[in-house]
């Protein structure tokens, strides 16, 4: 519910224009916040839960701050001290990636968003075209110039990646590998064939009842004594599986909800019409189904996202991973309050403008079909 | 009616079958012979042998000499522990989140929405580290306690609660009291009973005088010197922990409060209203009641889910089951497939055991259509 009567001097009026919307803006606090004594009650209440915490947490973070400077020797003031974060941003945002390479991170990140903007708008065509690109094409080309050693770039090894360069690449190496898996999955599970629809429900189960952190121990422990003797695979690698494995089985679970959501006759008239099964699946029953579904995937990567920030508990150093080594640093000790709060704010924003574009996107569906304008 | 699936499909699921059989052999033999060729011997016999490290938080007693048997029963405890914390806490406030975003007054209704989505876009591991290390370590040392009212006591050795302190034969005389208050509960869930009407004033008195009679004393921490005497100290790490988990989860256990709410048939609200009852009683009497049936699934897996953050505990060092068995005994006992199939193993069954609850609790309150 929005403001309705803004009680603002529109651009270049006149004193009387402020007096008319006067009255419209007394109607709108009575209405909304006196509308009765309990509820007067509750808005001074609140007012004064304001007048308590706004003005020093406004001291700490910005008035009393200090950001210039070179050294925490800079930070003489009592508020927070963000020249730490400010210094320190680099590793936070990319790691130890070499300096002199950085330009390739660059590159990468242009081409996901050109790749993933077409697919996001609502009125491009071939928007599946591009969603394809997205997942099998550019994850190609974004290893060839993040990894290197051909095409005469230096070799950068994975343990020199970090920062929120690193949660971004796992979240999209996951994604791209436990949709199409989860869509597996869940037509698993609805399968008429026994052994599928056991062999599905039993994945499914299994990774969804048990904690992601268990998940990401197996791989970093387990799985080097199921590989035959001498043959090692990259921690990334291994981390990156386990985050496939454990969020396909959500995935699951997400896209199951939205082949139940397509109605029986559409199976039955492609059926009628002579369409095998995989024709069938792919032609008619998952366009509709993966449609609705949109909103819940953006849920679970926004979820898997945040959950990214477990590899830390591994020794990746991803955005808390590098923000924890920093703090650790005897030149800076005791900011855990600036180091986290950025971390947090970092999140904050990635997930909030994600779970902003599922909700969006729920709302133009539901103006679908209810066939509103 | 859509076509059964051929004779080949048929066939195929078999043959992916024994697919799957050989591939999960193979990594068996794999994981024979790597165990081999580092000495180690599969097997659960550890569990019987002297554990040697010291669990700093335990609700049973554990000793240095106890063995890793006892060591899981102590670290199941303290993870059983915090989740029901968890799940308690969290319920509570994200009813009351929930009821905040959905009132009339503008403020609160912004509030409860900033609440909800500052905490639902960041991540979990995040906030626990935060509670920990930037709001628990930088908390004064005892002599600066805060003092919160309730005689609660707050300072970076955690927190210092009243301890209740039970009579001799006191237990007795605790569990005739829950005995007593649960019994016409009880009683009407297996016979579908009568209410038991004003008689039922008598119990809550009778049960309060048991529980005083049981009661020796209460005794409240005090501030002596440098340190706080007398009460129980909650840990630091637990604390976080409880904090972590219950904001977190209490903002998505607020969203589905708000949805179910909202969910309720409007006439419902209509007809109360028109029969003169006043916006609490509407609230608590009428529309909570019908909301708690259409939550109690999405509630299900917001539990479940706590329970499984409850891992998160190893980032700040609380001996839960995780901290205890995929840190320290894995490192100690050098046995990595053993631990992480022990902790998979609990967790499974803590799943199982609690949706079987849920699911029965459920088709309890679910409603019955004609």
């Amino acid at each position: 519910m929005t403001l309705q009567a803004p009680a603002v001097v529109p651009p270049g009026g006149s004193f009387e224009g402020f007096a008319a919307q006067l009255p419209r803006a007394f109607e709108w606090l009575r209405r909304n916040l006196f509308s009765s004594s309990s509820n007067t009650l509750l808005t001074l209440l609140v007012l004064a839960f304001f007048f308590l915490v706004i003005p020093p947490v406004f001291n700490w973070a910005i008035a009393d701050a200090t950001i210039s400077g070179n050294s925490k020797a800079a930070c003489t003031g009592s508020g927070a001290c963000w020249t730490f974060v400010k210094l320190r941003l680099h590793t936070f945002l990319w790691g130890h990636y070499p300096e002199s390479e950085l330009w390739r991170v660059g590159v990468a990140t242009l081409l996901l968003v050109f790749f993933s903007v077409p697919v996001m708008r609502d009125n491009t065509r071939h928007r599946g075209i591009y969603l394809l690109l997205l997942l099998t094409v550019f994850p190609f080309v974004a290893a060839v110039l993040l990894v290197g050693g051909v095409l005469g770039l230096p070799e950068v090894d994975t343990s020199e990646w970090g920062g929120l360069m690193l949660d971004v690449i796992i979240s999209f190496v996951t994604v791209a590998g436990a949709l199409p898996l989860g869509v597996l999955l869940a037509l698993g599970r609805r399968s008429e064939l026994g052994v599928f629809k056991f062999l599905s429900i039993a994945f499914i189960e299994l990774w969804r009842g048990v904690p992601l952190l268990t998940v990401l121990f197996m791989s970093a422990v387990m799985v080097p004594l199921f590989l035959p003797h001498g043959v090692s695979v990259d921690r990334l690698i291994r981390a990156m599986v386990a985050f496939t494995l454990f969020n396909a089985a959500y995935m699951a679970e997400t896209v199951r909800g939205g082949l139940q959501g397509v109605p029986v006759g559409q199976e039955e008239a492609a059926s009628s019409l002579g369409l095998g099964w995989w024709k069938m699946q792919i032609f008619v029953t998952l366009p509709q189904a993966l449609r609705i579904v949109v909103p819940g995937i953006v849920n679970n990567i926004v979820d898997l996202f945040k959950d990214t920030s477990l590899v830390t508990i591994i020794g990746l150093v991803d955005l808390l991973g590098a923000v924890e080594q920093a703090l650790k640093d005897p030149a800076w000790l005791g900011l855990a309050k600036e180091g986290y709060i950025f971390t947090a704010a970092l999140f904050f924003v990635c997930c909030f403008a994600m779970s902003s574009y599922g909700r969006r996107f729920e709302r133009r569906l539901n103006r679908h079909r209810t066939g509103a304008p | 009616m859509v076509r059964r699936p051929s004779r080949r499909a048929y066939v195929g699921q078999w043959i992916f079958l024994l697919a799957v059989i050989a591939g999960a052999g193979l990594l068996l033999r794999m994981l024979a012979e790597n165990l081999a060729l580092r000495n180690m011997h599969f097997g659960f016999g550890f569990l019987a042998s002297p554990a040697h490290f010291d669990i700093p938080f335990h609700l049973i007693s554990w000793s240095i000499f106890d063995n890793y048997g006892r060591a899981l029963l102590v670290s199941l405890l303290n993870t059983l522990l915090v989740s029901a914390m968890g799940i308690v806490a969290a319920t509570l406030l994200g009813l009351t989140v929930g009821i905040m975003r959905l009132s009339v007054n503008w403020l609160i209704r912004n509030l409860a929405l900033v609440f909800i989505e500052s905490v639902r876009n960041t991540p979990q591991l995040v906030q626990i580290i935060f509670w920990y290390f930037a709001v628990l370590q930088a908390l004064p040392p005892p002599r600066g306690s805060i003092v919160i009212p309730g005689g609660l006591f707050l300072n970076v050795r955690g927190l210092y609660v009243p301890d209740v302190i039970m009579s001799e034969g006191g237990l007795f005389a605790w569990l005739a009291a829950i005995a007593l208050v649960a019994t016409p509960f009880a009683w009407r869930l297996k016979f579908g009973a009568k209410r038991v009407g004003p008689w039922a004033l008598l119990l809550p008195i009778c049960a309060a005088g048991l529980l005083a009679a049981g009661t020796e004393r209460i005794e409240f921490p005090k501030l002596t010197g440098f340190n706080i005497t007398g009460g129980t100290q909650v840990p630091p790490e637990l604390v976080a922990l409880w904090a972590g988990l219950s904001i977190y989860s209490s903002a998505f256990i607020a969203e589905i409060v708000r949805s179910a709410i909202e969910a309720v048939p409007k006439g419902q609200h209509e007809a109360a209203q028109s029969m003169g009852l006043r916006r609490a009683p509407v609230l608590f009497l009428i529309v909570l009641p019908q909301a708690i049936r259409i939550m109690v699934p999405q509630l299900t897996s917001q539990y479940l889910n706590l329970i499984k953050s409850s891992t998160l505990g190893a980032a700040v060092a609380y001996p839960e089951i995780f901290q205890i068995f995929a840190g320290t005994v894995m490192n100690q006992a050098n046995k990595e497939v053993e631990t992480i199939i022990i902790v998979m193993a609990v967790f499974l069954a803590i799943n199982l055991l609690a949706s079987a609850f849920m699911n029965w609790y459920n088709e309890r309150v679910a409603l019955v259509e004609r």
